[in-house]
């Protein structure tokens, strides 16, 4: 337990420490900006004008974006819990669940510490700042940008909102290793990977001065400048393709890699033990996800009415096209494959949602359904690596393919919306092989990001705490030697 | 008297009960197991991961009876108990040294 808190002490130093020497480096042309910024409730408000008059939040937009958030944390818990607790054996169930919930709560206790702070607050292209340290200055009057001009919703719900993203995306990665990781390991992991993968990802993607400091040409290229790295490149990632599931997957493969294979892989049944719990647990993903992707249009709107029907419909079709394909190739049409589908439907459509027509969904579901059975197949033969419940065959190949698809669907000619030019006020000329290089630049950049900094952080848990449980613990299963108690008694 | 084990098929349970009951047979021991014989296992595939099953779940009937009952029983449960595939089961019979019923004390066929 010694090594465990030295290491959190440490992990403690690393993670307060980078995004403060962020804060210095940018910190230096703006001191006046930033002095303002401490001094007004949200950095937003003080970069619009002063004379301008304070805005009120629509209070149906302020109801949305909360039910939303509460339905992003019913996919975590227990959507997500069960939906891999059914795909693992009897005597690993309860740790399965046990990682999720504590992540969960882990990662909230985390984000409003210094999560939030890091991650939506202008500090420089790749990390903010820690202005807002246990949401300091943050009131219920507070308010954010949304995607509309003159359209704000309170901050708070802001950041229980991305809250629970944040806490999804460290639960996503668990499923790659699991029935063989070491808890402590497992949450000393989660904590180094959150601040330094999942924060900067967030900021890089997500974080803009939003719409109303975009009045004219000038303006507006002074505060696309003070944009996250990748917002600035154009990738457009409607509720969070890259930060949250090519993130996590990437993660969860190099986990899977470091962590080694399950013993007796290959020679004892590892079979899931309960499809009727994953059943339940994918379908409160799909209900959850309405939140997710509708409630990423932060306003109660046709573009939230938009993402919440291509979350239906590309979720549906991507269900039965794994269904039908693996009927055709493997002889039987399964739950566990329905299942798999509509979570594959809703990884590639989550970067799409609001962006594309219903016709783009369609084809991104379809393809989804398709192209994430073959990660689970032959891909998966190909890497080599025991990823436990796929998360890199559904998580990965699903983001990725919705990130890139994201860019031809939204083209206007394609029934997508287009990207809205705040400077000119209306949908900007679109150009399909700009917008689709700019996406590959969001797929690089997280794959990259996440791959390094999941490697030197599960080396580093590896030498102080070290991965994985003695075999023996492992054949015996993780429910009672990890936690002292069973899931079930019969 | 007799002990008659039969191994069935799980979905046969009732129409064994009923046929046993119209003949006389006053009680019986229902247990679910699992087991192979000559119908092997069966193989599952959960996204592509192929695992083979090889014990299958079957229901295991238990009765003590008369001997002269015994002809009757073996021919109501063969019938049954019968689908005509493979993997319908089998009956065991053995000899039966004492019975006795334990809240009256009494031994022997009485305590059938």
């Amino acid at each position: 337990m010694k090594r465990l808190f030295a290491l959190l002490a440490l992990v403690g130093a690393v993670g307060f420490g980078a995004p403060a020497w962020a804060e210095e480096k940018a910190a230096t042309p703006e001191a006046a900006v930033a002095q303002v910024a401490t001094a007004a409730p949200a950095a937003v408000e003080a970069a619009a004008p002063a004379a301008a008059p304070a805005l009120v939040p629509n209070k149906g937009d302020t109801a949305w974006v909360l039910v939303c958030a509460a339905l992003v944390i019913l996919m975590s818990i227990p959507g997500l819990a069960l939906f891999y607790g059914g795909l693992v054996r009897t005597k690993n169930m309860l740790s399965v669940l046990m990682q999720v919930f504590v992540i969960f709560s882990l990662i909230t206790v985390l984000w409003v510490v210094y999560g939030y702070s890091a991650a939506f607050t202008e500090g420089n292209a790749f990390f903010g700042t820690l202005d807002k340290l246990f949401l300091k200055g943050i009131t219920p009057e507070s308010v954010g940008a949304t995607f509309s001009k003159g359209v704000v919703i309170p901050e708070l719900a802001f950041v229980v909102f991305q809250g629970a993203f944040a806490a999804i995306t460290c639960g996503l990665i668990v499923g790659a290793f699991a029935e063989r990781a070491k808890f402590a390991a497992i949450l000393v992991f989660m904590v180094i990977w959150f601040t330094l993968s999942y924060i900067p990802m967030a900021h890089m993607v997500w974080y803009w001065a939003g719409p109303d400091a975009y009045i004219d040409a000038a303006a507006g290229e002074a505060a696309g400048a003070t944009a996250g790295f990748l917002f600035q490149k154009g990738a457009l990632d409607f509720a969070g393709g890259t930060v949250v599931h090519i993130n996590a997957a990437i993660a969860g493969l190099v986990g899977a890699y470091m962590i080694g294979k399950r013993t007796g892989l290959g020679n004892v049944s590892m079979a899931p033990h309960s499809l009727t719990f994953t059943m339940i647990g994918a379908s409160l993903l799909w209900f959850g996800w309405f939140g997710f992707n509708a409630g990423s249009a932060l306003e109660a709107s046709g573009g939230a009415a938009l993402a919440m029907v291509n979350t239906w419909v590309a979720t549906a079709c991507a269900a039965l096209s794994w269904m039908f394909a693996e009927w055709i190739l493997k002889g039987k049409p399964s739950m566990l494959g329905a299942a798999s589908g509509a979570v594959a439907g809703l990884v590639a459509i989550t970067p799409a949602a609001g962006f594309v027509g219903v016709m783009g969904g369609i084809i991104i579901g379809l393809l989804a359904g398709i192209v994430c059975l073959w990660g689970v197949n032959g891909l998966k033969k190909m890497l080599g690596a025991d990823d436990s419940l796929d998360v890199f065959g559904i998580h990965g190949i699903g983001g990725i393919l919705g990130a890139i698809l994201t860019g031809v669907f939204v083209d206007p000619a394609l029934g997508g919306t287009g990207v809205y030019d705040y400077v000119a006020n209306k949908v900007g000329d679109f150009d399909m092989a700009t917008q689709v290089i700019a996406q590959f630049w969001g797929v690089g950049t997280v794959v990259v990001w996440s791959g390094v900094v999941s490697i030197v952080a599960f080396k580093l848990v590896d030498i102080v705490i070290g991965l994985r449980v003695p075999e023996e613990e492992e054949r015996e299963g993780l429910d009672l030697t990890s936690h002292g108690e069973s899931a079930y008694h019969h | 008297m007799k002990f008659v084990t039969a191994i069935i098929k799980p979905f046969k349970l009732d129409e064994v009960r009923e046929a046993l009951s119209a003949i006389g047979v006053q009680g019986i021991t229902v247990t679910e197991v699992k087991g192979f014989g000559r119908q092997k296992g069966h193989t599952e595939l959960y996204r592509g991961a192929e695992y083979v099953v090889d014990f299958l779940p079957k229901v295991k009937i238990e009765a003590a009876v008369r001997a002269d009952q015994i002809d009757q029983i073996i021919e109501a449960i063969e019938k049954s108990a019968s689908t005509g595939k493979i993997g319908d089961g089998k009956v065991f019979v053995f000899d039966l040294e004492q019975v006795v019923r334990i809240r009256t004390g009494e031994t022997g066929t009485d305590a059938l």
